[in-house]
């Protein structure tokens, strides 16, 4: 009886598989593998000289020009006398591994010397091919060589070479592919699919005897090796075959085509061939076929002299073709497919004039030609290969086109009544719930919906559930998208729902925002509406999302799935709900946070009372940014400012982090923008959870009504309120307390509509995006000056941007709103007593939401022990007590704090 | 064939849990760190993890201890981060075999107490060799994105170091994990294939990456089967992920590897998603539910927890993962009887 005798024998097939960030795997069905070549100092004058400069800038352009044209593996050579290869090779590797554009792609490589080719097998991390090893030096290095590559897991080409000389013959050629193979595959263990061989092309149609067979030969042996030395690939340089024929572009195209055909029949499967000398097979004209097919199989005698007398008649019709050949001189299509893929507008108008003029109906080009283009982009930013916000710029060349050939289609309307609008893929209406302002989430959605030829009705901000139910009915669109940020706008989406269900409404429902969430789409909003609720949290989803709900073949069983989908959810939720223990409110104050006023640092304000901030310089709040946020509205996650060189969204990063600068500096140069400041500083004194305070200066009293944690707490965990950080009025220690408002969202609506008028969302979303942020840094630079100079109670401190923004200070600032104190209805508090609305013109939504949307409002706590925290979920009691010392009635009070009612 | 491919014929093998969720209880100050050996070291230590290994052993072997008791076939050492580039920071570069051997001996005594009770279900011991603080293919310099903190060939030094100081101390394979670049792993492999060439040893090798987020790539930039493709010159014994995400959100990842692979795969998920306040919070039950779905796809032959995972988690997964066969991993018509 043998032993179990398993053995680790690969089940796969073996082929080869390379790798740069995603993989290449070589399969039998796999086209012609091309290898870009013009990173090579050898082959490339250009490249030569471009290194020799150091100009590695646009060295990398050549890098990525050759794989955006569809380079699948890139060869770089770093071999002449006047550079130090080796350097030049680990540095220019290091840089192009730093651009995910161009490292997608494996490396080729490429250098005689092998020091050079070790140092850059150190520094890829991908799966490289090393150009080249032969048996040139003998077999003990050929085997030395091979082991290392094998140890730093690359494949290899190995050279039709050996001690004595060059293969220029079929037998020679198999003679050391066999012998190479053999030694590699027995000896070195090297895996067979992970060799190439270069069987070296040789011109034809030189002139002289020895190179008639040189084509027939290397595609004879081509198919020896295929078929003798299994899994391994056969490689090389196609225009060496015609060299002859230098400065004949339409015979060396010719020579090449029919070269490729025959030799990729006999095995060939992958090499290098410049894409634009190269003629299409059946394109070629008989007799020139003919021609070269002769010289090819050394078919005549007089084959070469045959094609020489040909090639004078054709010499003068050679096309013109630059090597690089610009994107401008590319069908009509190709340049609006990529003007749309690139976002670039510069020449959109001319080429839709020029389709215009071609096109039967000025419909046409926006479903023809412009469709194609945002498949493209569709398919592309579905795949992750784009990022939204080259697909906001997508859409900005796609509006400005539409834009252009309106007033055609207008016209062609009039003299065609009976002609319909364009099909679209659905009609969405979209707004931002009543009480709320914030729209950023939603226009970028609506954008890249329309992207995919949907209609969409936007219809805004702080839109009342009767607008969207009239709209919605009026329209008759296919769904609805709810967008919210502020918790309030959970019960208005609630309230839509039901009021949907009410009026027996059928269309999809989607939800989003940064409050919404999954979870309480499942549990609130969807037993609410019958039809289909779904959340959606990014862009990128909505278009997957929305396509399967209208579809006609996906949506019934979409639809039914989602809904089975969350009512799974929602029971699973309701059930892992912890059952967590309250105390009574009265408990819970007993175990409040302790904090020795005796010896607790308290700092007498330098100014206190009210002060007013207009027409502040914007300057003073760029070293306040926090751009981490910045990227995560645009929906590129990762940290400031290492996310420029993300590997993934770096490229994207980077170019979306300049266009802010610009529009940064525009705005602060051109004053597009206002911000304006109101804060106070007062006199106060804790009472249980209510903080007095005094503005002196009138002799007014306010009341801060807090929130106290209510769940049970570990032993020796205080159950907290934010009134625990302010001296209570029995220790008669006089305490402080601040609170401010500030905006710097005066002028963003006005300017943001300008670039929707000019139909580019882009910048309108920027705008947005960048008041937000200087909104938050205002609120970080004037908390600094209370720290260090309006009250003064951190005058010595020094904390750098990072510092700030992970809020290494003393004291905090929470907002209403803020986990530890979620209550919204303060704000009505700090507008009183600050008369913002007045002072600096920034006013509460009915939901308590502020505009302008680039605001923040919160309140300054000194105490050096003063921290966040989480209110968590609180009990009735203590919302019946909340609402009697704010005079109000409960229902309105439970209605404010619904949301952190434990149930 | 060794004692673990033989194991990994027959069973779904159980790696370990998270060894710093579980010294976490320890609460260990300062001077726990320190010992009596490092009372004096000009250096705090306190959070090197690792150092634990030679000033508090027997709370590393009572670790050890409960995730074999929990049902784990492997754990692994306590030398995530015991190369001389990761200990730099705490100015140990010298401790670095010592602590990788003493570690090793720790873990191997653990393992040989249970395997002799249970002879039916030998323990095995893993090296662990983590990423090192430092990327071979990435910049830490935003204005150089040419430059590299680290080289291959420094890399290879230390993982060569690690290595032979933990096959010193008697591991039963090593275990490169926690991979977000991809070429700081090829260095290690490179260092392991040079001793077992060097020492005429066939040790069998662990990888493990890491993908970072929901983008499905690792750190460095690859995607999961880039990854694949640029680790497998090596003879393995499994490739798989650990860390960075949940048991749920790394199923499409593990997807992508055992479709395109025979080796056997390997998972070792966060408990969930840190929470907002960076915890770990999902039960040893959802994480057993989750990992079903592995079970049921056949997509593991070896399967632990990493970040915020407990014997408790270990325990659930275990008894699941029981009732299950292994994903086929070798080529079977060359079984005779």
């Amino acid at each position: 009886m043998k032993i179990h005798q398993p053995t680790t024998i690969n089940q796969q097939p073996k082929y080869l598989k390379l790798s740069g960030l995603e993989p290449l795997v070589i399969t039998p069905e796999s086209n012609f593998i091309n290898v870009g070549e013009r990173t090579n100092v050898a082959g490339s004058k250009m490249f030569l000289r471009l290194i020799k400069e150091r100009n590695f800038e646009a060295a990398l352009a050549v890098a990525r020009d050759q794989v955006e044209n569809g380079a699948q593996i890139i060869d770089i050579n770093m071999d002449d006398g006047l550079i130090d290869g080796k350097e030049a090779m680990v540095k220019f590797l290091n840089l192009v591994i730093a651009e995910p554009d161009i490292s997608r792609v494996p490396i080729m490589i490429d250098s005689s010397k092998w020091e050079i080719i070790e140092a850059g097998l150190q520094v890829v991390q991908g799966k490289c091919v090393v150009n080249s090893i032969s048996l040139k030096e003998g077999e003990a290095e050929f085997i030395h060589h091979a082991k290392l590559i094998k140890r730093y897991g690359a494949a290899v080409i190995v050279m039709a070479f050996d001690e004595t000389g060059q293969a220029d013959n079929y037998d020679r050629r198999i003679e050391i592919a066999k012998r190479s193979y053999d030694i590699l595959v027995n000896k070195v263990k090297f895996a067979p699919e992970d060799i190439i061989f270069d069987l070296n092309i040789f011109p034809v149609a030189t002139g002289m005897d020895e190179h008639r067979k040189n084509a027939i030969d290397f595609i004879e042996a081509t198919r020896w090796v295929r078929e003798n030395l299994p899994h391994v690939s056969v490689s090389g340089g196609v225009s060496n075959v015609s060299f002859s024929f230098r400065g004949n572009d339409p015979v060396r195209e010719a020579m090449h085509s029919v070269f490729l055909y025959h030799a990729i029949q006999a095995g060939m499967n992958m090499g290098i061939v410049n894409p634009s000398m190269l003629e299409v097979y059946d394109n070629i004209p008989k007799d020139l076929l003919e021609r070269v097919e002769d010289v090819m199989f050394d078919r005549r005698e007089d084959a070469t002299e045959r094609l020489l007398d040909f090639a004078e008649t054709v010499k003068g019709s050679a096309k013109e073709s630059k090597i690089d050949l610009s994107w401008r001189e590319e069908s009509l299509q190709n340049r609006i497919t990529r003007a749309l893929v690139k976002g670039i507008d510069e020449f959109i108008l001319e080429d839709i004039e020029e389709a215009r003029q071609a096109a039967n109906k000025p419909i046409e080009v926006i479903e023809g030609n412009l469709m194609i283009g945002m498949n493209v982009v569709g398919d592309l930013f579905g795949s992750g290969k784009m990022f939204l916000p080259q697909v906001v710029k997508s859409a900005r060349v796609m509006k400005k086109a539409v834009a252009y050939l309106l007033p055609f289609i207008e016209e062609e309307k009039l003299k065609n009544p009976q002609i319909t609008d364009s099909k679209n893929a659905g009609k969405i209406l979209m707004a931002t719930v009543k009480g709320d302002v914030h729209d950023i989430g939603k226009n970028i959605v609506g954008v890249v919906l329309a992207c995919n030829n949907y209609e969409i009705i936007d219809l805004g901000v702080m839109v009342p559930p009767e607008k969207i139910i009239a709209t919605a009915k009026e329209e008759n669109v296919d769904a609805i998208g709810l967008s919210g940020l502020i918790t309030p706008s959970l019960d208005e989406m609630v309230f839509l729902a039901k009021e949907m269900q009410r009026q027996n409404f059928k269309v999809p429902l989607l939800i989003g925002g940064a409050t919404t969430s999954r979870a309480h789409t499942a549990v609130k909003i969807d037993p609410e509406y019958e039809c289909a609720v779904v959340h959606i949290n990014d862009a990128s989803r909505a278009v997957t999302v929305v396509g399967d709900l209208l579809k006609k073949e996906t949506s019934t069983s979409y639809k039914e799935n989602i809904k089975q989908e969350y009512d799974t959810f929602r029971k699973d939720f309701l059930k892992r709900q912890k059952v967590k223990t309250y105390l009574p409110i009265s408990e819970a104050r007993k175990n409040k946070f302790q904090i020795d006023w005796k010896t607790s640092e308290i700092v007498k304000p330098n100014q206190l009372g009210v002060h007013i901030l207009k027409v502040f310089d914007l300057n003073l709040l760029l070293d306040y940014l926090d751009w981490t946020p910045f990227f995560r509205s645009w929906e590129l996650h990762g940290r400031y400012p290492n996310i420029l060189t993300d590997k993934v969204v770096g490229e994207q990063a980077s170019e979306l982090f300049k266009d802010a600068q610009q529009m940064l500096d525009k705005i602060i140069s051109e004053k597009l923008l206002e911000a304006r400041a109101v804060f106070g500083i007062f006199e106060a004194n804790s009472v249980n959870d209510d903080i007095i305070i005094q503005n002196s200066e009138f002799g007014i009293q306010n009341f801060f009504r807090t929130l106290r944690q209510q769940s049970q707490k570990a032993k020796g965990k205080p159950n907290i309120a934010l009134a625990d950080f302010i001296a209570p009025k029995e220790t008669g220690i006089q305490d402080y307390v601040g609170c401010f408002c500030v905006s710097a969202g005066f002028g963003t609506a006005e300017l943001a509509a300008k670039y929707v008028a000019d139909h580019d969302d882009y910048n309108a979303i920027m705008v947005k995006a960048l008041a937000d942020r200087l909104a938050e840094a205002f609120a970080e630079y004037l908390h600094k000056e209370v720290r260090t100079n309006y009250w003064g109670y951190a005058s010595e401190e020094i904390l750098s941007n990072e510092e700030l923004i992970s809020e290494k200070y003393k004291g905090i600032r929470p907002a209403p709103g803020y986990p530890a104190c979620p209550d919204h209805l303060e704000k009505r508090t700090i507008w009183e007593v600050l008369n913002v609305n007045e002072n600096i013109g920034v006013e509460l939504t009915d939901s308590l939401a502020m505009w302008p949307a680039a605001s923040v409002s919160g309140y300054y706590f000194a105490n050096p022990e003063a921290r966040y925290f989480g209110l968590g979920k609180i009990k009735e009691d203590q919302i019946e007590d909340f609402a009697t010392r704010k005079n109000m009635n409960l229902d309105e009070a439970t209605n404010w704090l619904k949301t952190n009612l434990a149930d | 064939m060794n004692k673990i491919q033989q194991a990994l014929q027959n069973r779904i093998l159980i790696l370990d849990g998270a060894m710093g969720t579980m010294l976490q209880r320890y609460k260990f100050s300062e001077e726990d760190f320190r010992g009596e050996r490092f009372k004096d070291f000009h250096k705090s230590v306190q959070g090197n993890n690792d150092l634990l290994s030679i000033t508090q052993p027997q709370a590393i072997a009572e670790i050890h201890s409960k995730y074999f008791a929990a049902g784990a076939d492997i754990v692994e050492t306590n030398t995530f981060s015991s190369t001389t580039i990761a200990m730099a920071d705490y100015d140990m570069k010298d401790l670095v075999y010592e602590l990788n051997y003493e570690s090793a001996k720790i873990a191997k005594k653990v393992a040989e107490e249970f395997t002799a009770k249970e002879p039916h279900k030998p323990r095995f011991v893993a090296g662990a060799m983590g990423p090192t603080n430092k990327t071979a293919s990435m910049s830490p310099d935003v204005n150089d994105p040419g430059f590299r903190a680290i080289s291959f060939e420094e890399l290879r030094v230390a993982y060569k170091q690690q290595a032979e100081a933990l096959i010193d101390g008697g591991v039963d394979l090593l275990l490169v994990e926690t991979i977000f670049d991809t070429l700081n792993a090829k260095a290690a492999l490179f260092a392991i294939d040079e001793i077992k060439e060097e020492r005429n040893l066939d040790i069998p090798i662990m990888i493990s990456g890491t993908i970072t987020d929901a983008s499905g790539r690792t750190l460095s930039g690859q995607t999961a089967e880039a990854f694949l493709i640029s680790i497998s010159h090596i003879p393995l014994l499994s490739v798989g992920f650990n860390c960075a995400l949940g048991a749920k959100q790394l199923t499409p990842h593990l997807e992508v590897i055992a479709n395109r692979t025979n080796l056997a795969v390997s998972a070792y998920p966060n408990a969930g998603l840190p929470n907002a306040f960076g915890e770990y919070d999902e039960s040893p039950t959802q994480m057993a539910s989750q990992v079903k779905e592995y079970l049921d796809k056949q997509l593991v032959n070896i399967i632990g927890g990493c970040c915020g995972t407990t014997p408790e988690h270990i325990k659930a997964i275990a008894e699941i993962a029981f009732q299950y066969k292994p994903r086929p991993v070798f080529q079977s018509e060359n079984l005779a009887v």
